[in-house]
């Protein structure tokens, strides 16, 4: 057994264990064991990554192949770069924590951790595949069980928005679809087999006609995902929703599997389309972050202020990516890491209030810094992070992709930087007001005073996320390091 | 001829005999031994879709009239899997209200007479042996339509059955007049070597197709389905929208492929419009209904949409994709077909309404109803997912890119009405939920073999190689 393969049958091995029990109590011990096997896996996996990458030239390592479908040249086709790598751990830490966070769940708790974890082994599936099929397959695997994540144990208007977001990402993966078949049947351009293997299609010159044709399905069957504007509707209301763990894992990962898509597949195999598109998505990218950022100005509720929020930070991905070269891309996957551990630590931290205080209107919180220290500093600290403050995560990513996005000559790239980089200051001002409104000041209701302190199983979960948040923060350099010699083959493609 | 090469007719022989043996056992049984009926018959079904799994060599009869090939063998061998679940889902059915009215060796018969007319229609070498098939294939159904007598609404559908029958099978024998007319001849491979473009024989083409479409619940043909649907017991109600229109699209195929060959500049543009209306209509009607049986009416009617895409790669490509996606359907809609029977038997409910909270009493069925619901809707690992990705890659590899891109959307429009049922099981919270009950052994037997169907199907891929490899035998 190879030990990427793992990824996905560990998750699925602890679905069929969780099938026979019984309560809560054996659902999240059986759930907990199985993610922190899962957790140890991806740790050592970044350590056997380096040391393999030391002595291998490959793009892709540990990779397996196993014919699936012949006839379609299907293949069970599984490998990692540094960017996988990196995204496995990612996931691996906020499922783990997720599973902290739903230490409670009172509703069919086995369902809950049941669909939980098919989701991540969709999402880890997704991050292994080399093969567009097998990675088309895991992607909607990890999308169908937010219908019942959200439609079962959210809150709200919670059967539309786990509709509306069902049936947006379902509609993306089917526009994907019409993409991977233009890919796939342009495969044997030069004369190969048809194939959907990734790494094969980057060696065919796909004709300039079909790449134009077939970019925009990839790139928006993907980047739906990732919230472009303005297919981004489904996001706040369906996070706003979600039970807390669920928005964590969703906003966290399952939104990454947009940017990833992007670079690994749509960017990497057509790149004439990707240049001749990317003035175009880089205009919805732009209007992006900035709806984003006004929209969380605008919002009383504090999981739509985090949505919002989202859509703002997750446009800086889509926006890094295409400007194509070395620093904005190496400041989008760092942006991608550190907004899925911002934004998981958001939610887990928005869930505990509302857990406690039953309810998520900033105008009706105040003062709890005072009754909750331990979430009111982690609360603290998340948002400056979130908003760049150096030393953590949210910095490194922002400051490399600026950098990077200023790196381009023409003028029309200058102005659309200049655009996004003022997001910095909207995204200060609506992170700021929100931490001074509902952890500063005075307790303005008396209930506010008897509320219970953050539990163990709380504190485990938010330190899991908080410990890679200002990791990345302090020692960026290891990261870029690691991720630089992933980037390249992709880079030369576009260059 | 010598008797040995009637063997290539083992299904059909075995079938008859299976019908003869039920009729003696009527006539000799006394009363209480015929409570057993339904079990002995489903013993003697069982063991003949087992033996026919053993290989049969390829070849014909009479003249051409009739031939098999290891496709054929294989598409009949899925229909009997898929008649067997049927069976076996609709015995409790069978013993609760039709053994009472001294009817059920007749509802078994009838049925068994009704496939045996699908077998001589798909193995058929000329329009004759065909026609005769597509009426012994019908006529019984339209009995068993209206097989519960005391149900007005019942009668009502097998009237409705055998009229839009009866002008299906007219429009189709006059079609196939016509093609004679430009041939010369009724026999398949002759007609295929003839037959070119010309204003009589697309005429003669558009009738033939038209009765067709009419089994398959093609748009505009489908208006009879959901009311048929509705009235007609539900197990006729199923083994209409699998095991019969299975049939049908196995025979359009072959005749497309092989006998119309010539004409497919018209018929793809036939097939490319059909496809469109039909997934649209299907999809869009399915999107209000509220008896579950008219739900599924009009999916069947969305599915049947979707097959079409198949036909666009009129090659080894698409007739695998088309089979394969049929005996996938096969698993997926008996699988909720099953579920509705179930409920419908235990507590006499149809309506999604009815269905609100039935995760929380009776969690194993709303699970295989999701399963089913998904994998018709084409959801991954299920096998619907898999059936429904090949055959937009069989459109798409004739470069049939905007068909694809219609496809999928109605996909997702599909997904639409899945969910609300989805939805009415998972997360509706009802204190009048239907209460927990326990299937009876053959109604599970019945619903786990379909469960299995539509879990490995898919990801065991051995089986689409298998009949990709068999595709090629014409």
């Amino acid at each position: 057994m190879d030990i990427l393969s793992l990824f996905v049958i560990v998750p699925v091995l602890t679905v069929l264990v969780l099938v026979i029990t019984k309560n809560l109590k054996q659902a999240r011990l059986v759930s907990l064991v199985g993610m922190t096997v899962q957790f140890i896996m991806s740790i050592n996996l970044i350590f056997a990554y380096l040391k393999e990458r030391a002595i291998s030239t490959d793009i892709m390592v540990f990779t397996r192949d196993v014919v699936w479908y012949e006839t379609f040249n299907i293949h069970y086709n599984i490998g990692v770069d540094a960017i996988s790598v990196v995204m496995i751990a990612l996931t691996s830490t906020v499922v783990l924590a997720g599973i902290f966070i739903s230490w409670k769940i009172a509703d069919l708790p086995k369902e809950f951790f049941i669909s939980l974890l098919v989701l991540s082994s969709g999402v880890f599936g997704f991050f292994i595949s080399l093969d567009l099929f097998t990675m088309f397959l895991f992607f909607e695997i990890a999308v169908i069980p937010m219908y019942l994540l959200i439609g079962i144990w959210g809150s709200g208007p919670k059967e539309n928005s786990a509709m509306k977001l069902t049936l947006m990402l379902m509609a993306a993966s089917a526009v994907l679809s019409v993409g991977i078949f233009g890919v796939y049947f342009n495969s044997d351009a030069d004369g190969g087999a048809l194939t959907f293997n990734i790494l094969e299609i980057a060696q065919v010159n796909i004709p300039l006609a079909a790449q134009n044709l077939f970019f925009p399905f990839l790139f928006i069957g993907f980047a739906v995902l990732g919230a472009l504007f303005p297919f981004h509707t489904w996001s706040p209301s369906g996070h706003a929703s979600a039970p807390t763990a669920v928005s964590m894992l969703h906003a966290g990962v399952l939104m990454k599997l947009g940017g990833y898509g992007v670079f690994r597949v749509a960017m990497y195999l057509l790149p004439l389309g990707a240049l001749n598109w990317s003035n175009f998505f880089l205009v919805l990218a732009t209007i992006g972050v900035i709806y984003g950022a006004f929209g969380a100005i605008m919002q009383k509720d504090l999981k739509y202020i985090n949505a919002y929020a989202s859509v703002s930070h997750l446009g800086l991905v889509l926006f890094a990516l295409l400007m194509i070269n070395k620093t904005a891309w190496n400041g989008a996957i760092i942006q991608s890491l550190s907004h899925g551990l911002l934004t998981a630590l958001f939610f887990a931290l928005i869930g505990m209030v509302y857990g406690r205080t039953h309810t998520r209107e900033i105008s009706k919180l105040g003062g709890l810094m005072k009754v909750l220290p331990f979430i009111g500093a982690v609360y603290v600290i998340t948002g400056l992070a979130y908003l760049g403050l150096p030393g953590f995560s949210g910095f490194v990513a922002e400051m490399n992709i600026f950098v990077g996005a200023f790196q381009h000559p023409d003028m029309f790239r200058r102005i659309l930087t200049v655009i996004v980089v003022s997001s910095i200051v909207v995204t200060a001002v609506y992170i700021l007001r929100m931490l001074g409104k509902i952890m500063m000041g005075p307790i303005n209701n008396d209930e506010f005073k008897n509320l219970t302190k953050a539990t163990w199983y709380e504190k485990t979960g938010l330190i899991l996320l908080m410990i890679p948040v200002v990791a990345i923060g302090v020692m960026p350099f290891w990261l870029s390091e690691m991720l630089k010699e992933s980037i390249q083959p992709f880079l030369e493609r576009l260059l | 001829m010598d008797w040995k090469s009637l063997l290539l007719m083992r299904y059909e022989l075995g079938l008859l005999a299976i019908v003869l043996l039920l009729i003696i056992f009527e006539i000799f049984s006394s009363k209480k031994q015929k409570e057993n009926l339904i079990s002995f018959a489903i013993i003697l079904f069982a063991i003949h879709t087992l033996i026919g799994f053993l290989p049969l060599d390829k070849g014909e009869l009479f003249g051409g009239m009739f031939n098999t090939n290891a496709l054929l063998h294989f598409f009949k061998g899925t229909l009997n899997v898929g008649v067997l679940i049927l069976l076996l889902q609709s015995a409790d059915w069978l013993k609760d209200t039709i053994v009472q009215q001294k009817k059920s060796t007749e509802f078994i018969m009838l049925l068994f007479s009704s496939l045996l007319g699908m077998y001589f229609m798909i193995s058929s070498g000329d329009f004759l042996m065909f026609y005769i098939g597509l009426e012994l294939a019908t006529l019984p159904v339209a009995a068993l339509v209206a097989y519960e007598t005391s149900k007005r609404i019942s009668a009502e559908a097998g009237v409705k059955f055998i009229l839009s029958s009866a002008l299906a099978s007219g429009t189709a024998i006059f079609g196939i007049s016509l093609l004679y007319a430009t041939t010369g001849s009724i026999y398949f491979d002759v007609i295929a070597d003839v037959l070119t473009i010309s204003n009589l024989s697309v005429l003669g083409f558009i009738f033939f197709f038209m009765g067709l479409a009419f089994k398959i619940s093609l748009v505009p043909f489908h208006f009879w389905t959901a009311d048929v649907y509705q009235g007609a017991p539900i197990s006729v109600a199923s083994y209409l929208s699998v095991i019969s229109k299975g049939a049908a699209v196995m025979i359009l195929m072959i005749i497309l492929f092989t006998v119309m060959k010539p004409l497919f500049p018209i018929w793809t543009k036939i097939i490319y419009i059909v496809a469109i209306a039909t997934m649209f209509i299907g999809n869009l009607f399915a999107l209000r209904q509220q008896n579950m049986k008219r739900f599924l009416a009009f999916s069947s009617v969305a599915q049947a949409g979707f097959i079409l895409l198949g036909f666009l790669s009129y090659d080894q490509l698409g007739t695998a994709t088309i089979v394969f996606f049929v005996a996938v359907y096969i698993f997926s809609n008996l699988g909720a077909f099953g579920v509705v029977q179930a409920i419908s038997t235990a507590s006499n409910k149809e309506n999604i309404d009815d269905y609100e909270g039935l995760y929380r009493t009776n969690p194993k069925l709303s699970l295989l109803m999701m399963l089913a619901l998904f994998s018709l809707a084409g959801i991954p690992p299920l096998a619907g997912f898999f059936g429904k990705f090949f055959l937009y890659a069989a459109a798409a590899s004739k470069g049939y890119y905007v068909m694809v891109f219609i496809a999928v959307v109605n996909a997702t429009i599909s997904l639409y009405y899945y969910l609300i049922v989805v939805r009415a099981m998972f997360l509706r919270k009802n204190p009048n939920a239907i209460p927990y009950f326990k299937s009876r052994p053959y109604m599970r037997l019945g619903l786990i073999i379909a469960a299995v169907g539509i879990l490995m199907a898919g990801l065991y891929s051995p089986l689409y190689n298998y009949i990709f490899s068999i595709s090629s035998s014409f």
